[in-house]
């Protein structure tokens, strides 16, 4: 151990700990500029939240890539929290496994937290309680600082004592790791702008940690270094993203029930809509947002809405989804427009709560009872969010039937890099068939559930339009074309098949999927979806550096659009890579595309951690490597 | 009778209202019910209602549940939209399109199964949150559909047609609408006409949440073994189920009666209910008086029946929400979508 100089002044920690850093004889430190994994260990509710993502937004600023996450409990405060950081000016945004530096702030995870640290690797830690050397790896580098006594001795207040512990442990980083502090302070004028007092603390904070860093410590074998590759992209996560994507495409009713991890949609709503939807000259809301008493209750309000004209989605996860199925079914067979944002956690029941999945697709594919099929939408960021959002109201709307869109909460909780929104203003709302007064009026001939196009979608008219012409009554039995009470089977096939043509029709409105072709012809084909994507596109560069080619196909919609039965076609073996334990979406290309199962092989990730491009490649490359050696063309699955 | 057709035919000089319509315009399809349903003489007494306040029918949204009630929207007001949504679950529904379109009347129909069992959390939330709607139950104490099952506002001690005997404790709709905020509640029975017409009337007119269980005794299912053709009557009528559905038909109840008054009403059973109607010098300004008044009758054995209260300044979730005067299904994306400038802002903020 090698002690340092002690802190000087007003910023001296007084009594027996110092700051101290150690080096293990024959460790070689990791060495990296801007392309390193630092993870912050906290105690949740210790405020540490914004400290850590305004190391994040730092490193941003000054022209490098991050992909933060948050990786939290189910728990209000007490237990542990982290929060993850991968610094990577190659732009990859999926999690990459491993840890070069730990901020290690919780005593509660120290020996999860130092294994799994890299060997290599750094631990920061708060040295005011000096510990034993037994609690330290060999193989590491170890930075102390004794944050707790340089907070207690400037700071009084038992909260501010608490509170800015983390910014100074930001300051210190900053110094230790490059990040300019005027860039951090920078970000405190905008975070604090009208807030003087607050602003004021927080840079004597930030330069508590500063100073002292510069004095006591040595730079780390990590580095940040200005670049320029964030370009113009955004720093959002996807709750915000979808929630905004609802107020540009036209939703006036959201009515929600709070649940993990999809609450902030509706909170994101409610900030934007006071922000863009008021009345200027009234004060009026052009929106009503109502906190329904459970998630049956909110999807019957959209419903309700939807039914009567106005723009309604409802925000839940998988314990909601089940909750709506009754609903969901009524609006799959009554044919009302709805949309549903599908924050997907890990299940089944309570799951894993606050942990990532992909595992509601089947639930919400066939969600109720009897035939049904849904419309699902697979947004892969927060562009996309946005994007596919307001198309899901579109959607609901022309095709007057629910709309999901499968979002998770790798992409909804977490901030991601994206490009940035982007509107069209001469796009008109897809208001779909809603026949109007004078058409009636002119005489169109109207039977609410008649397929006059020859698409399946029959054309509506809103409750109150014209006072003998167009009314009809809407139920979840079975009725004729003209919206009459009927148990008659012709009746119900001529409905059932129709359903189906509009669900046909559906394939060719959705979002198209993704391709992205090999750099070398190849039989093999790899498909994934979401949230999967940062992911996936590292692990295809990985691959093709191995020898391993891929096309990749995003699939961005269900139903499967033609270019699916192509791409699977085209390709003698397919991954399919998913966040879930059963592979569902497999099992929606195999059930609705009639495909040999044999041919799409599992890549499957379901621990509740986002998927990283590590264990992509070596899942694939191991499968590969196997089906080489053992030369059989047509390979098994693996087991 | 289900399947003949109503008649278009009428009579030349039926009196018109003040925005031209007879009564026949706001008639629906011919009722499905057993004859003598009580629920018939609410629809009944809903027609004449909307008739005599000069309402236009295309300008109602007529919403139901599921059960024998939640059929009867399909048998008045033709010409509104109507909806038919899953059990219990109407008032979310109806939240959601009141929301979408504040200037149509919304007509909640539904009944003791669908609201005080099944249904009993949306029924409470609706009336907390002041929803603007006639909310009208059809109570009879028994699932009908389904053939006789209890229903949560069923007396203690009754018996069902099979002759189970019913251990729990009622749900009083109307305790729990005075309760959870409604500003309008009121108590009806079916047969009485004079009287439930004009408080559907105040009800529809009413500003925020209006609240009406009606007692409408059902023909088919409240009997039990004290009844006079109770045994037999049963097992000849169970025959008849198990072959064609046939449910006998009965004369419809009906009763008379002056404010302050107490009647007899001998049901299809044969029991007994008594109702009170409320004295002219009623005070149904007082919330707490109206719980206290139905609660005291209520020991004695009485069902009060009348407008137990009324908030006339009463407001609604519309306003509690501040919510635009234009409907919100009647916006464009000129007042919706804040448009390419403003996200190009936001994209800044987020950089």
């Amino acid at each position: 151990m090698s002690a340092v100089r002690p802190p000087e002044g007003a910023k001296a920690p007084s009594g027996g700990s110092e700051a101290h850093e150690v080096a293990s004889v024959g460790v070689i430190p990791i060495e990296a500029v801007n392309d390193f994994v630092i993870k912050f260990a906290n105690v949740n509710g210790s405020g540490s939240a914004s400290a850590n993502e305004l190391f994040a937004k730092a490193i941003l600023r000054m022209g490098v890539p991050v992909s933060p996450r948050n990786i939290f409990p189910s728990n209000i405060q007490g237990l542990p929290t982290w929060y993850e950081v991968r610094v990577t000016e190659a732009g990859h945004l999926g999690r990459r496994g491993g840890t070069d530096m730990m901020v290690a702030m919780n005593p509660q995870t120290w020996d999860a937290d130092l294994a799994e640290l890299e060997p290599g690797g750094y631990l920061f830690y708060d040295s005011t309680r000096p510990l034993p050397p037994s609690k330290f790896r060999d193989d590491i580098r170890v930075i102390g600082m004794p944050l707790t006594e340089i907070c207690n001795a400037v700071y009084h207040d038992p909260r501010q004592r608490q509170l800015f512990k983390n910014i100074v442990y930001v300051g210190a980083l900053a110094i230790l790791l490059g990040i300019e502090p005027e860039v951090v302070e920078k970000l405190f004028g905008e975070q604090y702008k009208g807030k003087e007092k607050l602003l004021a603390s927080n840079v004597q904070a930030l330069h508590l940690g500063c100073d002292f860093a510069r004095e006591n410590l040595e730079p780390l074998g990590l580095r940040v270094r200005r670049a320029d590759k964030v370009g113009n992209r955004i720093f959002v996560d996807g709750n915000s993203a979808a929630a905004l994507g609802c107020v540009y495409g036209g939703a006036t009713v959201a009515a929600w029930y709070p649940i993990t991890p999809s609450s902030s949609v509706a909170e994101a709503f409610q900030k934007y809509c006071t922000k863009f939807r008021v009345d200027p000259a009234t004060g009026q809301h052009r929106f009503a947002i109502v906190q329904a008493e459970d998630e049956l209750a909110s999807i019957g309000m959209v419903v309700g809405a939807g039914w009567n004209g106005a723009r309604a989605f409802t925000a839940t996860s998988g314990p909601g989804i089940s909750l709506m199925s009754e609903f969901i079914g009524l609006a799959y067979f009554a044919e009302i427009p709805v949309t549903i944002i599908d924050v997907q956690r890990g299940g089944p029941s309570t799951g894993m709560p606050t942990r990532t999945q992909q595992a509601d697709i089947l639930a919400c594919a066939y969600a109720s009872h009897g035939d049904t099929r849904h419309v699902l939408l697979f947004p892969e960021d927060p562009h996309e969010c946005f994007e596919q959002a307001a198309a899901a109201l579109d959607l609901a709307d022309r095709l007057q039937t629910p709309v999901f869109l499968m979002t998770d909460l790798d992409i909804g909780m977490n901030q991601r890099l994206c490009a940035p929104f982007a509107w069209d203003d001469s796009v008109a709302y897809d208001r779909g068939k809603v026949m109007s007064a004078e058409e009636l009026e002119a005489g169109r001939d109207f039977g609410r559930y008649k397929d006059v196009d020859g698409d399946g979608i029959p054309w509506r008219t809103l409750p109150g339009t014209h006072p003998t012409k167009g009314s009809y009554f809407t139920r979840g039995t079975t009725r004729d074309a003209y919206a009459r009470y009927s148990e008659r089977g012709p009746d119900y096939i001529y409905n059932m098949e129709r359903l189906l043509k509009k669900f046909a029709t559906a394939a060719t409105l959705v979002p198209q999927p993704v391709l992205h072709p090999a750099a070398e012809k190849t039989e093999l084909g790899v498909i994934y979806f979401g949230s999967t994507s940062p992911a996936m596109h590292e692990a295809l560069q990985a691959l093709e550096a191995r020898g391993i080619h891929l096309d990749a196909l995003r699939l961005r919609a269900f139903p499967f659009p033609d270019s699916v039965v192509q791409f699977l076609a085209r390709h003698r073996q397919v991954f399919v890579v998913e966040q879930n334990r059963d592979a569902q979406m497999r099992s929606l290309l195999v059930n609705e595309l009639d495909i040999d199962p044999a041919r799409l092989v599992r890549v499957l990730h379901f621990d509740g951690t986002p998927i990283t491009a590590r264990f992509i490649v070596e899942a694939i490359g191991t499968h590969v490597h196997k089906t080489q050696a053992s030369g059989a063309a047509d390979t098994k699955e693996p087991a | 009778m289900t399947y003949l057709a109503k008649p278009r035919l009428h009579h030349p000089t039926l009196a018109t209202n003040k925005v031209g319509y007879t009564r026949r315009d706001y008639e629906g399809k011919i009722s499905t019910l057993c004859a003598g349903c009580g629920h018939d003489s609410i629809s009944a007494a809903i027609i004449e209602a909307c008739w005599e306040l000069d309402i236009e029918p295309h300008r109602v949204a007529k919403l139901s549940g599921i059960g024998c009630s939640s059929k009867t929207p399909d048998y008045f007001l033709g010409a509104s939209h109507g909806f038919n949504t899953v059990h219990g679950r109407m008032p979310s529904v109806l939240t959601g399109a009141n929301l979408a379109n504040r200037d149509l009347l919304y007509l909640g129909v539904s009944g003791d199964g669908d609201s005080a069992s099944i249904g009993l959390g949306q029924f409470a939330h609706a009336m907390r949150r002041g929803v603007r709607m006639a909310y009208i139950v059809e109570n009879n104490g028994v699932y009908g559909l389904t053939k006789g099952q209890f229903s949560a506002t069923a007396d203690q001690g009754s018996k069902s047609k099979k002759g189970v005997v019913n251990t729990d404790s009622p749900v009083d709709l109307v305790a729990m609408a005075l309760q959870l905020g409604a500003s309008y509640v009121g108590r009806g029975f079916s047969g009485n006409k004079a009287q439930l017409v004009p408080l559907i009337k105040g009800a529809i007119s009413h500003g925020g949440a209006a609240f009406i269980d009606v007692i409408s005794p059902c023909v088919a299912f409240n009997n039990h073994p004290g009844s006079t053709k109770s045994y037999d009557y049963v097992r000849e009528h169970n025959e008849a189920v198990s072959r064609i559905d046939f449910i006998s038909g009965r004369e419809e109840i009906t009763v008379d009666m002056g404010p302050g008054e107490v009647v007899d009403v001998r049901q299809h059973d044969g029991t007994l209910l008594r109702l009170r109607s409320l004295h002219p010098g009623y005070d149904p300004g007082d919330r707490h008086a109206a719980m206290a008044h139905m609660q005291r009758h209520q020991e004695m054995g009485e069902v009060v029946t009348g407008l137990l209260f009324v908030d006339p300044l009463a407001s609604d979730l519309h306003t509690a929400l501040n919510t635009s005067d234009r409907p919100l299904n009647a916006l464009g994306p000129a007042e919706l979508c804040p448009g390419a400038e403003a996200l190009a802002r936001l994209n800044a903020s987020l950089r």
